[in-house]
């Protein structure tokens, strides 16, 4: 508990197999057969094979897949809404799987807390005492709960909507309440499946941005649930990319964005906007050295979209990159071109420092 | 053919030979030189052989073996078995039965007493207030209003509330009854797997039928053995559609309940019931609808009130009698269905969805 730097939630060996003797279709899988393999012969589905993620403290851990790839199926095994066949959850270093039936109720209740896809407010129960539903269920009455429920109504833009039913707002709206049904319940980890998905892409894109200002107050620990790369590489501080349920990559998303170790991740990467996702820091040269002449100062963390901006596009020219008013490296210009360009992104970049 | 045959002799049965054939004759036992049916009467009386077509080869039914075989029994055996049976475990279901339907034998006849003993103008408005508590909508307190008014105004207002007492007490019961067992199929498949085919029989089954065992089992004076009737009869719809009713609650919803820590109780009490009560309602309704139908037929085993004017009107062919009850119960029905279905649409008004 005391150690920061000890990841919050660490998934260790986890595997699950679906269908009727999970533990002998376990021991083929361990042997090495393959999702297809297993479900034509033993008629069983591997939903997840051999998990293991570390998801850091206060930071924004995304779980990325396509639809199948076991990301939904991952995250139901952090609260135990679905059960393992095999392997480890730790919270706070303790294995939440041997949890009994009260232990486990205090977790979801008080330790962590959960986002749906498709909101999963109650009908019947007004917006403000669905934002107070872990309260409600911890015993507490409306009155006791109502003004920490109303605070976080209100931060996440629902003044004065307490009385409404959850069927009489829009879909974004109902999805704040679901996220100000988590924060109520005053829990480190929040749990987000899919939480953005069911909305409008300009209302997604106002929720992702809430989202990053709540964690930048907060700083709880989130494991965000998502298809969508850019959602995903806007989000995240810890990239965890799944394919078939298995753990294709994992890390710092620029790192993946930049090294894709597998043909999957490279198509995904394809299509997306790399300017506005990498940052300077990701193709900057590392050095503290007076660079001479350079046309300006930049952040480390700026995107490279801005700095095309600066430059007017000038592919000749330098920048120094700063970090906390201190020089952290040199931005080339012709780097960051390279950069921009996907297959063999990394190299690219690297070759262009090395030739400036 | 074969010259005249020795009496008896003629008598084969068409499945004689299956016997004879197993080597179970000795089994049969002996041909008793008897006559055992009219066919057999006929044959020997006119005299012509009892030959049996192809055409006309009866199914291998109880009767048609017993002919070939006494050891076998005849169908009315059976059936006279199935009486004697009931008859014998009679005594010891009583026992365990009498006691636990007492109560509700207590139930009708408080009910019945209540109804009758307040004065109609007292009576009728309270009626009205619970309507309008109900429902609250003024147009149905004036269509109760009317409605009692009249079969009052007929002379019908004691065959009235004696029905109403029975359906209130009836109805009751299904729903306190019938709830939990909805509640505990959709908890758990294997109680619905038994208990489905249960209601599928209940539901079939001609209401007459549900008479028979109880008038052995009851003395036709407690007003118990039309309420059993009545309410096997009406619990079948409260307790599907409560079984339909939890199950068909939204899935993520019952995930959030979890993914928030509820107990199985929280989860009962502040979820499910409350999402599945637009069709627990819808279940009410129609118990209360068939509580009334069968009220009307357990007036043949003594149960009081508008039914016994009708089976009056069947007895002693008295059209007018009959018409007017008849339409006495229409009128009950109307009410009942009217002002069930208002507190459902209140209900479903505050689950907008």
């Amino acid at each position: 508990m005391t150690d920061d730097n000890a990841p919050k939630i660490s998934v260790r060996g986890l595997y699950k197999i679906f269908g009727d003797d999970p533990q002998t279709a376990l021991q083929r899988v361990k042997d090495g057969m393959g999702k297809t393999e297993l479900l034509a012969e033993t008629n069983h589905v591997l939903g997840l094979n051999d998990i293991n993620v570390d998801m850091p403290r206060g930071k924004t851990t995304v779980i990325m897949g396509l639809s199948g790839s076991g990301k939904s199926t991952l995250i139901r095994h952090l609260n135990r809404l679905i059960e393992p066949t095999a392997g480890e959850v730790l919270v706070d270093g303790d294995n939440i799987l041997d949890y009994g039936d009260k232990a486990l109720r205090d977790l979801r209740q008080h330790r962590m807390s959960m986002v749906f896809q498709k909101f999963a407010l109650l009908p019947h129960r007004t917006v403000l005492e669905n934002a107070g539903m872990a309260p409600a269920v911890d015993g507490k009455s409306k009155r006791q709960y109502a003004d920490e429920a109303t605070k976080w109504l209100d931060r996440v833009g629902l003044e004065g909507q307490g009385n409404q039913y959850p069927a009489q707002l829009s879909g974004g709206m109902q999805q704040r309440v679901g996220i100000a049904r988590a924060l109520t319940s005053n829990s480190d980890i929040m749990l987000m499946d899919e939480a953005f998905s069911a909305l409008d892409p300009l209302i997604r894109t106002d929720m992702q941005n809430l989202l990053i200002d709540l964690q930048g107050e907060l700083q709880k620990t989130v494991v965000f649930i998502t298809h969508d790369l850019d959602e995903a590489l806007k989000l995240a501080d810890h990239l965890v990319i799944l394919k078939d349920g298995f753990i294709v990559q994992q890390g710092e998303p620029q790192e993946i964005l930049l090294n894709p170790n597998d043909p999957y991740i490279e198509d995904f990467v394809a299509d997306i906007n790399r300017a506005r996702v990498l940052r300077v820091r990701s193709v900057m040269e590392e050095t503290t050295e007076d660079p001479g002449e350079v046309a300006g100062e930049v952040d480390h963390d700026a995107t490279l979209e801005s700095v095309i901006a600066e430059s007017g596009g000038d592919t000749t020219l330098r920048y120094r990159v700063m970090q906390d008013g201190r020089q952290v490296g040199v931005l080339h210009m012709r780097a960051l071109v390279r950069a921009l360009v996907p297959s063999g992104g990394a190299e690219g970049a690297a070759l262009a420092r090395a030739e400036a | 053919m074969m010259g005249a045959p020795p009496p008896g002799k003629d008598l084969m049965a068409t499945y004689d030979f299956v016997f004879d054939s197993l080597g179970l004759r000795g089994w049969c036992g002996e041909e008793q030189g008897g006559l055992t049916s009219m066919a057999d009467l006929l044959g020997e009386t006119s005299g012509e052989e009892a030959t049996v077509s192809a055409w006309d080869t009866p199914f291998p039914s109880l009767d048609a073996l017993h002919e070939a075989c006494n050891t076998i029994p005849q169908s009315r055996e059976l059936t006279l078995g199935l009486e004697q049976g009931f008859l014998g475990i009679k005594d010891s279901l009583k026992v365990v039965v009498d006691p636990l339907t007492q109560p509700l034998s207590w139930a009708l006849s408080n009910a019945l007493w209540v109804m009758q003993a307040v004065p109609w103008w007292i009576m009728i408005p309270a009626l009205m207030l619970i309507v309008y508590l109900v429902g609250r909508s003024f147009k149905l307190v004036g269509l109760v209003a009317a409605a009692f008014c009249f079969l009052a105004f007929v002379d019908y207002y004691d065959y009235t509330m004696q029905t109403l007492a029975i359906i209130f007490v009836c109805a009751i019961i299904c729903v306190l009854l019938g709830v939990p067992i909805g509640i505990a199929m959709s908890r758990s498949d294997r109680v619905q797997r038994v208990m489905i085919p249960i209601l599928d029989m209940l539901q079939t089954l001609p209401p007459f039928v549900y008479l028979i065992p109880l008038i052995f089992l009851f003395s036709v004076t407690e007003p118990k053995l039309y309420g059993i009737a009545i309410i096997l009869y009406a619990i079948v719809p409260v307790v599907r559609l409560t079984d339909l009713g939890i199950r068909l609650v939204d899935k993520d919803v019952i995930e959030a309940a979890d993914a928030f820590g509820m107990t199985k109780r929280q989860k009962l009490y502040g979820v499910q019931i409350p999402l599945a009560l637009p069709n627990i309602m819808a279940g009410v309704n129609q118990t209360i609808m068939m509580s009334l139908a069968m009220v009307v037929i357990a007036s043949l085993v003594s149960a009081p009130g508008l039914g016994v004017l009708v089976l009056r009107g069947i007895r002693n062919l008295e059209l007018g009698v009959g018409l007017l009850s008849g339409l006495g119960i229409v009128l009950l029905a109307i009410i009942l269905d009217r002002v069930t279905k208002a507190a459902l649409a209140r209900i479903n008004a505050q689950q907008p969805q």
